[in-house]
C-alpha cells in the first residue's frame, strides 16, 4: 500500500463529522429498590447547549454521573466525545461541576485550579488559571483559603475548575444554584461564550428561564425516563401573534389568513404564525395591514412558555401512569 | 495523565492535608509533651541508679520497659492520628463531594487510592520514626542505654502503622469516616488485649488461651509488629533478667522473641491483600 492509498483511504475517515460530544443509550440505574434511572438516551452534538429538565428525583444528577464515571450503570452504554465513557482518559477534555460543589478548604483557590489542571494531564499555564478566576469574579481571592468563601464564591471556583483544563464539553450540574442574580447572568454569558467557541454543553438546571435563554435543544427526564426532547422550536411549538385592530377590510382578512390560521375575538385577533420564521413575518404583516387601511393598536407576540409546556408534559405522564 | 503523576500528586496532596489542618502541629505537641515526661522519668530512674539500689541489669531491664511503655504511646497516638486522618481524607471526601470533581478528572480510582495511601504511609511512618528515634535518644541522655536495633524497631513500628492505616483505608472506602477511625482503633486495641491474653496463656501452659494471641495476630498483625518493635528496643538480657521465658512473656511491656521472617512476610502479604481489597470496594462505589 502507498502512502497516497493511505491518505486516499483516511480521507473518507477524515471527512466523517466529529462523534457526538455526549451519546448515550439505554442507561439504567437501580439503587436498592429505587429504579434512579429506568431508561435513558440522549445526544448532544460538537458545539450544542442541551438543557436537562425535570422534577425533583428524575435521575438527572445520576446520568449525568453515570456519563463522568462516578456512579456504574447497571445496563446501557455512554460514550463521551467519541470515546467510553468508562474510560478515564475520555475525561481530558471533559469539564465537570457538580450539583454537590465542595473543594479541599484547606487550599487557596489559585492552589485548587493548579491540583485539577495538574489532574487534567493537560498543560494549562499560570496565566490561563489567573484567566480562569478572573473569568468567574475571583481574580483577587485567588490566595485565599476556599474554606472562608461563601457557597457562592465556591460555585464560582467550581465554574473554573470545570473550565481550566480547555475542554471540548462542559457538564454544569446545578450551575447558579448558589448564586445571586448577577451570578446567573456571568454563568449564562460564561456558557453563551463557550458555545461561540464550539464547546459542547450539558445544562442541569432548575432555572428554566435560564435553559430557555442558553440552550439549543432540551432533554425531559421524568422518573428516570426521557419524556420529551428536540429544540425550543419543536417543544414548544408555533408561535402566535395577538393584534387589536379596527377598520379592517376584507383585503387585510385576506392578508391576516394568508399568514395562518385566525381566531378573532371582537376587535382581537390571533394568528398563528409560520414556525420557521425568519424574523420577517411581523413586520411584512403589520406593514400591508396598515397599507390596507387597518389601524393597529396592539400587537402581541406571544408563546407558550418552556415552564408551561414542561409542566404540560409532566402531569401528561402523571395522568397516563393514573390510567395505566 | 500517567498513573505515576496521579499518585505522586495525591500522595503529596494528602501530606499537604495533613500539615495544613493542624495534624502534625498537634502531634509533635503531643511528641514534645511525652517526650518531656519521659524524660524526666528517666532522668529519676537515673538518679535512682546513683544511690547504687540497681544492678546494671537491673537498670538495663528497667530502662527496657520503660522505653517499651513510652514506645507504646508514641505507637498509639500514630495509631490513632492516621486511623483518624484516613477516614475523612478518603470517606470524608466522598461524603462531602470534594471527590466529585477530582474523580471526574481523566484518572483511574486505583491511583488516587494508591496515593492517598501512599501519603497516609509517609506521614505515619515518618512520625513513628522520628519520634521514636528522638525518644531513643532521649533515653540515651537521661540513662545512657541504647536500644540493640532501634532500626529494625522503628521499621517494625512504621511497618505497625502501615498495617492499621490500610486497614482503615479499607474501612472508609466502606462506611462513615468516623466509623471507619474508631472500628480501626477499636481492633487495634482488641489485638493488643488479645496479643497480652495469648502470653498469660502461654506463661501457664494454656494451649487454648494461648491460641487467643496468635490467632489475633495473624487477622491483624498490629500486635505481632508491636512485639517484633519492644524485642528490638529492649535489652538483650531483659526477658531473663525479668525472671525467665514464661514470665517475661506473659508481661505486656517486654517481648520473649523476635519476629521470624514468615511472620513478617505475612504481615507484607495482609498489606498487599487489604489494600486490594480496598481498592476493588473504592473502584465500584457509586460517588
Amino acid at each position: 500500500m502507498t502512502a497516497a492509498d493511505t491518505t486516499a483511504a483516511g480521507k473518507p475517515v477524515a471527512d466523517l463529522p466529529p462523534a457526538p460530544a455526549i451519546w448515550c443509550s439505554g442507561l439504567r440505574k437501580r439503587y436498592g429498590r429505587q429504579q434512579a434511572v429506568a431508561d435513558v438516551s440522549l445526544e448532544v452534538q460538537r458545539g450544542d447547549v442541551v438543557g436537562l429538565l425535570g422534577p425533583n428525583g428524575a435521575g438527572k444528577t445520576t446520568v449525568i454521573k453515570m456519563l463522568l464515571g462516578l456512579v456504574r450503570p447497571d445496563a446501557g452504554e455512554a460514550m463521551l466525545l467519541g470515546r467510553p465513557a468508562s474510560e478515564p482518559a475520555t475525561r481530558v477534555r471533559v469539564g465537570y461541576l457538580p450539583e454537590l460543589f465542595r473543594y479541599q478548604p484547606w487550599l487557596s483557590a489559585a492552589e485548587v485550579l493548579a491540583l485539577h489542571a495538574r489532574l487534567s494531564g493537560v498543560d494549562v499555564s499560570d496565566r490561563d488559571q489567573r484567566e480562569k478566576l478572573a473569568l468567574v469574579g475571583l481574580a483577587e481571592r485567588a490566595g485565599d483559603r476556599v474554606g472562608g468563601f461563601s457557597k457562592g464564591m465556591q460555585q464560582r471556583l467550581g465554574l473554573a475548575v470545570a473550565l481550566v483544563a480547555g475542554p471540548e464539553l462542559v457538564i454544569l450540574d446545578e450551575p447558579t444554584s448558589a448564586l445571586d442574580p448577577v451570578g446567573r447572568v456571568d454563568v449564562r454569558d460564561i456558557v453563551l461564550a463557550l458555545k461561540a467557541n464550539g464547546v459542547a454543553v450539558l445544562l442541569n438546571s432548575h432555572l428554566i428561564g435560564e435553559v430557555e435563554r442558553v440552550c439549543d435543544r432540551v432533554v425531559i427526564l421524568d422518573r428516570g425516563r426521557v419524556a420529551a426532547s428536540g429544540t425550543l422550536a419543536e417543544l414548544l411549538g408555533a408561535r402566535e401573534l395577538r393584534l387589536h385592530l379596527t377598520d379592517v377590510s376584507p383585503e387585510a382578512e385576506a392578508r391576516l389568513a394568508a399568514t395562518g390560521a385566525v381566531e378573532r375575538t371582537g376587535e382581537w385577533f390571533i394568528v398563528a404564525l409560520p414556525a420557521h420564521d425568519d424574523g420577517t413575518a411581523v413586520p411584512d404583516l403589520v406593514r400591508d395591514l396598515v397599507g390596507q387601511g387597518a389601524r393597529v393598536h396592539a400587537v402581541e407576540p406571544a408563546r407558550i412558555s418552556l415552564e408551561e409546556r414542561l409542566l404540560g408534559i409532566l402531569r401528561a405522564g402523571e395522568v397516563e401512569r393514573g390510567n395505566q | 495523565m500517567t498513573a505515576a503523576r496521579t499518585v505522586l500528586t495525591i500522595a503529596a496532596l494528602t501530606l499537604r492535608e495533613a500539615f495544613r489542618r493542624r495534624v502534625v502541629i498537634a502531634l509533635v505537641a503531643l511528641t514534645v509533651v511525652l517526650l518531656l515526661l519521659s524524660g524526666w522519668g528517666f532522668s529519676r530512674l537515673a538518679a535512682e541508679q546513683g544511690t547504687d539500689t540497681l544492678t546494671s541489669g537491673q537498670a538495663r531491664l528497667t530502662a527496657s520497659i520503660m522505653l517499651n511503655l513510652v514506645m507504646f504511646g508514641f505507637s498509639l497516638i500514630a495509631a490513632l492520628g492516621t486511623a483518624f486522618l484516613a477516614g475523612p481524607t478518603l470517606s470524608g471526601e466522598t461524603e462531602s463531594g470534594i471527590a466529585l470533581a477530582l474523580l471526574a478528572r481523566p484518572i483511574r480510582r486505583s491511583a488516587f487510592l494508591l496515593g492517598k495511601w501512599l501519603g497516609l504511609v509517609a506521614f505515619g511512618s515518618g512520625f513513628i520514626v522520628l519520634a521514636g528515634l528522638a525518644q531513643c535518644i532521649v533515653v540515651r541522655l537521661a540513662v545512657d542505654y541504647w536500644p540493640p536495633r532501634p532500626s529494625v524497631a522503628l521499621a517494625h513500628l512504621a511497618a505497625q502503622t502501615i498495617v492499621l492505616l490500610t486497614l482503615a483505608v479499607l474501612l472508609s472506602t466502606a462506611v462513615s469516616p468516623m466509623a471507619s477511625g474508631v472500628v480501626a482503633v477499636g481492633l487495634f486495641g482488641a489485638t493488643w488485649i488479645a496479643g497480652v491474653v495469648g502470653a498469660i496463656g502461654r506463661s501457664l501452659d494454656n494451649e487454648a488461651v494461648a491460641r487467643v494471641g496468635s490467632i489475633s495476630r495473624m487477622i491483624l498483625p498490629t500486635d505481632g509488629l508491636w512485639r517484633g518493635a519492644m524485642h528490638a528496643f529492649q535489652d538483650a538480657s531483659a526477658v531473663v533478667e525479668f525472671g525467665g521465658g514464661s514470665e517475661g512473656e506473659a508481661f505486656p511491656f517486654l517481648s520473649a522473641a523476635p519476629l521470624t521472617t514468615t511472620y513478617l512476610l505475612w504481615a507484607a502479604v495482609w498489606v498487599l491483600m487489604i489494600w486490594a481489597l480496598a481498592a476493588g470496594s473504592f473502584v465500584r462505589k457509586d460517588l
